[in-house]
């Protein structure tokens, strides 16, 4: 979208927006005249009823954001009779023997343990790989350089679960089905549409002469691409990387068809696996305090680094 | 030279390419290939059957009303979820009292909305559909049970057990855990727009509403267009995929009245034993998911405005 990430040049002519955009000349006498010529007293009134309108519209979204992930907290330190009958109540008293049964008994330590493992090998990975070729796609010249690129970027607007039939067997003739190694090469290979359309855009952007002065003094490829060329694409990895890890973490659809082993299963798989077994035995306070649980640590880290989650998610629609 | 030069190129794409191929893209040539066969996916042996699983998937009305759900998705959504992004983004960036020193200004605290609103876009779906499945519960469920409390003790609606409200219900969470991106990303894209814009239409006597139609709309068509297709393609595939599994009764149910094609192929593939059926109707929602892009895209073509 490049209409709206370039910064606008400082001497801007206004007419060359929208229509109505008055000519330059009265854009440069503005200071005076907004000095002279404050907003009429009606103006300002309609302004103020407006004003209202649109603040009590912004704080009942916030507020139907927040209430059902306070709801989930408050349920997940109650007992079982007054989360169904008192819906709304606050707990009694904190029953954190919910957290600790679901921490052990539920399972949630195994599947915290299970996606921390997936999650740190696919990331990794499609991190390397996908900067990897997104560089040489960006930066050399070829036969099928374009072809290769288009390859990658195809796969974001595909549906998914097209590819997961035959890829269940493909998974499973190759042994790799139901492992943890296995999900973390599906995840490296479903992250890297994406990843190699976001770098190769960024390697772009970054200045040639770098590279080319460590090319004449002697670095081989290899060499430039992890000593120099990867250091200056820091930023953009961190962006792409907060993506993938995000959408890795909260991965749902590849892990329910790949990985069906209770044994290995990961967090949002586990949860829901939980939702139905807890429904039999009927500990539903448990269910919540592994929900809560799964939420709390992603809710926690997105406040920390809120300004880079948010440039992460957000880069790659606006580049 | 050169020869270091090749040698490093395929060195570099070796591994990534190797493993796009064999599981992203084989398996995609592959399932085209299935859907005119028989496999079963449960024994190696298959036959082709031409068109026979086409035939097939017409005179399905279970792929029928799927495919209505998955179409009422993927053109409700967007309007919805983007309509109140571009609201709310436009409220938090330009709605604001004028302020001494700036023309246009956001209401106040606008940076703590936004920093709520996205909340639901870190979470897992999955917990996100876990979560309302309670608050939609008849009996002790959030929300009945605050209907009660404001009186309301007669309107005791079965939301997801009503075939009827269902559908509704699934859209409703979906709306609440994706609206919260696009307005920060909508929000970004604003900030972008230079001020004096804005100085001038108001200058100029614009309202609000004019301005919004008049600067912001045209000036930020370009995300809005990449945010709708993004959108679309979200609500064909894996997030209705999440909320259906684990909302709905069946799940698809109440009688079909949720089910949707990315479901329906799960289903196909990994409950009934009927792959290659499976892949048939993935290669619909295929053609379905291309459609709608390249709508999307030629209906939304404006002219480039450069600034």
């Amino acid at each position: 979208m490049k209409t709206t990430d370039t910064p606008p040049p400082a001497d801007a002519p206004g007419p060359a927006g929208p229509q109505d955009t008055p000519p330059a000349g009265t854009v440069t006498v503005r200071p005076a005249v907004r000095r002279t010529a404050p907003p009429a007293a009606g103006e300002s009134r309609s302004g103020g009823v407006l004003n209202v309108f649109s603040h009590g519209v912004l704080v009942i979204w916030a507020v139907l954001v927040v209430m059902p992930l306070l709801w989930a907290v408050m349920t997940s330190f109650k007992d079982d009779r007054s989360i169904f009958t008192r819906p709304w109540s606050l707990p009694d008293s904190l029953h954190f023997e919910n957290w600790s049964r679901a921490w052990t008994q539920a399972h949630m330590s195994d599947y915290f343990l299970n996606t921390v493992l997936v999650v740190a090998g696919s990331l990794a990975g499609t991190l390397l790989l996908g900067s990897m070729a997104a560089y040489v796609l960006a930066r050399f010249e070829f036969p099928g350089n374009r072809f290769i690129y288009y390859l990658f970027i195809g796969g974001m607007s595909f549906p998914v679960i097209l590819a997961l039939v035959p890829l269940f067997y493909v998974m499973n003739n190759l042994g790799l089905l139901n492992t943890v190694h296995g999900l973390i090469l599906v995840y490296i290979a479903y992250s890297l549409p994406f990843t190699v359309f976001f770098l190769v855009s960024f390697f772009r952007t970054l200045p040639t002469s770098v590279a080319e002065a460590a090319i004449i003094d002697g670095a081989s490829h290899t060499r430039t691409f992890f000593q120099v060329m990867l250091p200056m694409a820091k930023p953009g990895l961190i962006s792409v990387g907060i993506f993938n890890f995000l959408g890795q973490w909260n991965q749902y659809l590849l892990p329910t068809v790949l990985n069906t082993d209770p044994e290995n299963k990961v967090l949002s798989q586990g949860l829901v696996q939980l939702a139905v077994s807890q429904g039999y035995k009927g500990d539903w306070s448990g269910l919540f305090a592994g929900l809560v649980m799964a939420m709390l640590p992603v809710l926690a880290a997105y406040i920390v680094f809120q300004r880079q989650v948010v440039a992460g998610l957000t880069a790659g629609a606006l580049k | 030279m050169q020869h270091g030069k090749y040698r490093f190129i395929v060195g570099f794409l070796i591994v990534p390419l190797t493993l796009y191929g064999l599981f992203v893209v084989w398996p995609f040539v592959q399932s085209i290939y299935y859907s005119f066969t028989d496999w079963t996916g449960l024994s190696p042996d298959f036959a082709m059957v031409g068109f026979d699983n086409y035939t097939r998937m017409l005179d399905d009305d279970t792929f029928w009303s799927s495919l209505q759900h998955s179409l009422t998705f993927a053109l409700l959504l967007p309007v919805v979820v983007l309509g109140l992004a571009l609201f709310f983004a436009f409220m938090l960036n330009v709605g604001g009292r004028h302020r001494k020193g700036s023309a246009i200004s956001g209401v106040r605290g606008s940076g703590f909305y936004k920093i709520v609103y996205f909340f639901p876009q870190v979470l897992s779906i999955a917990i996100v559909a876990l979560l309302f499945q309670f608050a939609y519960n008849p009996n002790s469920g959030a929300i009945n049970s605050a209907l009660g409390a404001v009186g309301l003790d007669s309107v005791r609606p079965e939301w997801l057990g009503d075939p009827n409200l269902a559908l509704w219900c699934v859209m409703a969470v979906l709306v609440w855990s994706t609206t919260g991106f696009f307005v920060v990303l909508f929000s970004a894209g604003m900030a972008s727009i230079p001020k004096d814009f804005y100085e001038a239409a108001l200058l100029d006597g614009a309202n609000r509403f004019t301005t919004f139609f008049r600067i912001t709309l045209p000036l930020l068509w370009d995300t809005v267009q990449s945010g709708w297709v993004y959108m679309g393609i979200l609500a064909l595939g894996a997030e209705s995929f999440a909320v259906v599994q684990i909302m709905t009764v069946g799940p698809g149910g109440p009688a079909d009245s949720t089910n949707v094609l990315t479901l329906l192929v799960y289903q196909k593939a990994f409950r009934d034993g009927q792959a290659a059926y499976a892949t048939t109707i993935g290669v619909a929602l295929l053609v379905v998911t291309l459609a709608f892009s390249a709508i999307v895209m030629r209906l939304g073509r404006r002219e480039r405005l450069e600034y």
